[in-house]
């Protein structure tokens, strides 16, 4: 790219920024990177720039990449959460291509800024995965590279099992360690002669380690589910520093689980303000229909499948026209006086999250509209249509997208047969584990835990536990 | 705000996890070569030197939902209704064979590229020709080429650049200076050669397949697989190893190694009839006093009952003019080797053979059964055989 097209595109920004703010969008100041391919893999394939090695982002890098040098798929943009925020650029990308990406990134900022689920996101996490980074490249210098990578699978096979609200946990544990602090008495100078009364010391003695072992039991606060915390602080087997990489994945997974329970509802109203700044700009007819065409490629529906693009656009267009212009049921049932949808589209923004604006907001018009439909396999062979009534395909969506569609796992006990044995519950909800791969991530679990493992679980309607001791698989 | 381009050509992350990946991908082609070896891709590969294998172990594993038995949200273009079929799950087991991937879970094996070359090395690592002994006439040759001379003449490819710098920097130290440089005609070396031929003594494999009509495609792909190593283990370690085809229904004839691999018969099975051609071609082209003879034979186990009698009697008798007699017994696909029928061959040679010492008996089921069965019939001796 030439400095002539950059400082083109610095305009644009400047332009593109105006526009968004005038439209009300509130996002961090964005930094832009132009990169070359390989990078823009890269940045796309660790999530996150500067995260530590494991062969999983090879892999996922080199099949992108692959794609990309076949020309089978291209990413156009990666934006990350943080504060300035960054985008990246393809350098391979034409000025239209660029302006378009400049103004979806932004609409992405605005809603890691303003949504909710994201008021507790570390904004600087770009520095925190590099300080994991170092931490886990000297844990391979230590330990070994295969060692560390090896613990790696383990950890990273149960890594979106944490607890979205964590933060509740620590804010709540901070506070105690506060509470507790004030409620012991001040220390005074001769204090430590109140010791010399033996009854009085033992008293004191036992008082405390109850506390400790009321707060740090295997047994204690259950169920969890946070996997990786319980595991993190209870594992009878970890050492250290197998401690402190659990913890590192933890805090990277706190800082992913809002993307994830939001998909439909961010690009949804990416696509949204791009498709609006773009218009306000002062296109030629050959740009214009450029970006129609991007813009077509971007929310176009997929045949069979459900494009998280285009689905949330809609349901951001449909909200805002019934805010508009509300029936006159809506009127008098509801008291909406029309002309509140920008208002009540940036209210939607910030308070839900994929799993409530679907819940709240796909209404049966637009099911319709949109020709939405239940599929499933049936006798092994066909892929077959089997509802349409819109509730039941909002509520299977919905079911889907719950606990960002992973199954919901919860550990029941810590000290299973008094063996210290560890007891996992999935909370079946009519959709069987893939037993194949379940009965791996256990033997995962198990390098975690180091003792026995069990899952309960639901199998053709029947409860199952499934057993792991080290060697070999059991079930009953 | 800002734009900026930074200089990224330093950036090597992802190719370096990439290397990673890599590494990951040679470990377990290493623990998978049991479903390798029998991989349809490579069986069929046509001379390609390097083909596709689905790997499972690089699998990443979670707890997930099994794709097959959930509910799943689609959209279509407006007219869709229930009961319309959007798509086809391909029969697990069924074209491409993928075994019982296809009945649990959504099949996302990580594909990895082979190199046939490099993996025959790793395949035969271990393998020879068991009980090879030495006879009168010596055929069988392995020739080596050993480089083990240096010399100050030489044909200038050959030039030995190590030592030359050697001899440079020791005349310049003499000459009172220790550097590298002024190379003159006496600093050259040259490595120089000989051909080192090993006699080994000389072997003969008889391949004898069965081409009945009990002999299905899975059948028949299986011992075709295990004759494709073999033929290709011998070929790559032994210079000089004969190989005899035979196929037979209820007669036995000597075929060609094309016809061998793909001919298609029916009929039924007269076992000994196959024998009794390997016997005859032993008398007349390979004297046992001469020759290491390797007999080998994949049938489905089903043979005349009227036939059996004859079979362990011929079977008997090749034994013992050969080195070592291998059978191998393919059952139907999948099936427990505990369901063997009591009737088939292996269970009447384990029984009744006179001269169980040389004779190795394998029961496949199970693609995955092809590679042990290459190990047991060419692995290590000294090492237990169970008959």
């Amino acid at each position: 790219m030439e400095d002539k097209e950059i400082k083109e595109l610095e305009k644009a920004v400047e332009q593109i920024w105006d526009v968004a703010r005038r439209f009300g969008l509130d996002p961090y100041p964005t930094n832009f990177e132009i990169v070359p391919a390989t990078v823009m893999y890269e940045v796309g394939s660790y999530a996150l720039p500067g995260r530590y090695s494991h062969w999983t982002f090879g892999k996922t890098y080199h099949r992108m990449k692959t794609m990309y040098d076949f020309g089978l798929s291209k990413i156009y943009e990666v934006v990350i959460n943080t504060n300035p925020a960054y985008g990246f650029l393809l350098e391979t990308n034409s000025p239209i291509q660029n302006k378009m990406v400049i103004a979806h990134v932004l609409g992405h900022v605005d809603f890691f800024k303003n949504n909710s689920y994201f008021s507790k996101t570390n904004r600087r996490m770009v520095e925190s995965v590099s300080t994991h980074t170092q931490r886990i490249m000297e844990y391979e210098f230590k330990h070994g590279r295969k060692t560390v990578e090896r613990f790696l699978d383990a950890v990273l096979a149960i890594e979106e099992h944490i607890d979205p609200y964590f933060f509740i946990k620590r804010e709540v544990s901070v506070a105690e360690e506060k509470r507790r602090a004030a409620l012991q008495p001040k220390e005074g100078r001769y204090d430590d002669l109140w010791l010399l009364d033996k009854a009085e010391r033992e008293s004191k003695e036992k008082k405390l380690v109850s506390e400790t072992e009321d707060r740090d039991g295997p047994r204690e606060r259950l169920p969890e589910k946070d996997l990786l915390f319980y595991l993190m602080k209870h594992s009878p087997s970890l050492v250290p520093w197998q401690r402190d990489v659990i913890a590192m994945v933890h805090e990277e997974m706190e800082y992913f689980v809002p993307q994830m329970q939001t998909k439909i509802m961010n690009e949804g109203w990416a696509s949204i303000w791009h498709a609006r700044i773009m218009r306000e700009l002062d296109l030629s007819d050959n740009e214009h229909i450029e970006f129609a065409n991007l813009h077509a490629g971007v929310v176009s529906p997929q045949k069979g499948q459900l494009n998280p693009y285009y689905l949330g656009y809609k349901i951001y267009e449909d909200i805002e026209r019934r805010w508009n212009e509300p029936s006159k049921e809506e009127r008098e049932k509801f008291g909406r006086v029309g002309n509140e949808g920008r208002e009540k589209i940036f209210e939607v923004r910030e308070l839900e999250n994929d799993v409530s604006f679907l819940r709240n907001y796909l209404t049966e018009e637009l099911c319709e509209e949109l020709d939405l439909f239940v599929f499933e396999l049936i006798e092994d062979e066909e892929w077959t249509i089997t509802e349409k009534r819109w509730e039941k395909v909002r509520d299977q969506l919905v079911s889907n997208m719950t606990n960002f569609g992973f199954p919901y796992l919860q550990i029941e006990d810590g000290d299973y047969n008094r063996n210290r044995e560890l007891y996992i519950k999935h909370h079946y909800e009519g959709t069987e584990l893939d037993m194949r791969y379940g009965r791996k991530a256990l033997e995962h679990v198990y390098a975690l835990w180091g003792r026995p493992v069990h899952l309960e679980t639901v199998i053709d309607e029947e409860t199952t536990v499934l057993h792991f001791n080290g060697d070999e698989h059991g079930e009953d | 705000m800002s734009i900026q381009r930074n200089d990224w050509s330093l950036q090597r992350k992802g190719i370096i996890d990439q290397e990673r990946h890599k590494e990951r991908v040679k470990e377990a082609i290493r623990k998978n070569l049991g479903s390798i070896v029998s991989n349809e891709a490579i069986i069929l590969s046509d001379g390609k030197r390097t083909v596709k294998v689905p790997i499972k172990a690089l699998d990443e594993y979670k707890f997930r939902f099994n794709h097959q038995k959930g509910k799943h949200v689609g959209q279509g273009d407006g007219k869709t209704r229930v009961g319309d079929v959007i798509g086809r799950e391909s029969r697990p087991g069924g074209g491409q064979g993928s075994g019982q991937a296809g009945q649990e879970g959504g099949v996302d094996y990580y594909e990895a590229e082979v190199n046939i070359d490099e993996l025959a090395a790793l395949i035969f690592e271990d393998l020879q020709l068991p009980y090879l002994e030495e006879k009168a006439k010596k055929a069988v040759q392995s020739r080596k080429t050993q480089f083990n001379e240096i010399r100050r003449t030489g044909v200038i490819a050959n030039l030995d650049k190590r030592r030359m710098i050697l001899e440079n920097i020791r005349r310049n130290a003499r000459e009172g200076n220790a550097h590298f440089g002024d190379i003159k005609k006496e600093d050259l070396r040259f490595k120089t050669w000989e051909e080192v031929m090993r006699y080994e003594s000389n072997a003969v494999v008889i391949a004898m397949i069965d081409v009945s009509g009990s002999m299905g495609e899975f059948k028949k792909y299986i011992a075709r697989s295990f004759y494709f190593w073999m033929v290709r283990f011998l070929r790559t370690k032994y210079d000089n190893v004969d190989i005899v085809f035979i196929s037979h229904h209820t007669e036995a004839k000597e075929v060609t190694e094309e016809q061998f691999f793909t001919q298609g018969e029916s009929g039924g099975t007269v076992v000994s009839s196959a024998y009794q051609l390997a016997l005859d071609i032993i008398k007349q082209r390979y004297r046992p006093s001469d020759w290491n003879i390797y007999p080998f034979h994949f049938s489905d186990g089903d043979n005349y009952y009227s036939d059996n009698e004859e079979a362990v009697r011929l079977a008997d008798e090749l034994i013992a003019t050969c080195n070592l007699f291998g059978y191998g017994e393919i059952g139907e696909e999948g099936s427990s080797s505990y369901r063997r029928s009591s009737g088939a061959l292996l269970s009447i040679f384990t029984d009744r053979l006179q001269n169980k010492d040389r004779f190795v008996g394998v029961r496949i089921d199970d693609k995955e059964d092809v590679y042990p069965a290459l190990k047991q019939f060419f692995g290590k001796r000294g090492v237990e055989v169970p008959a």
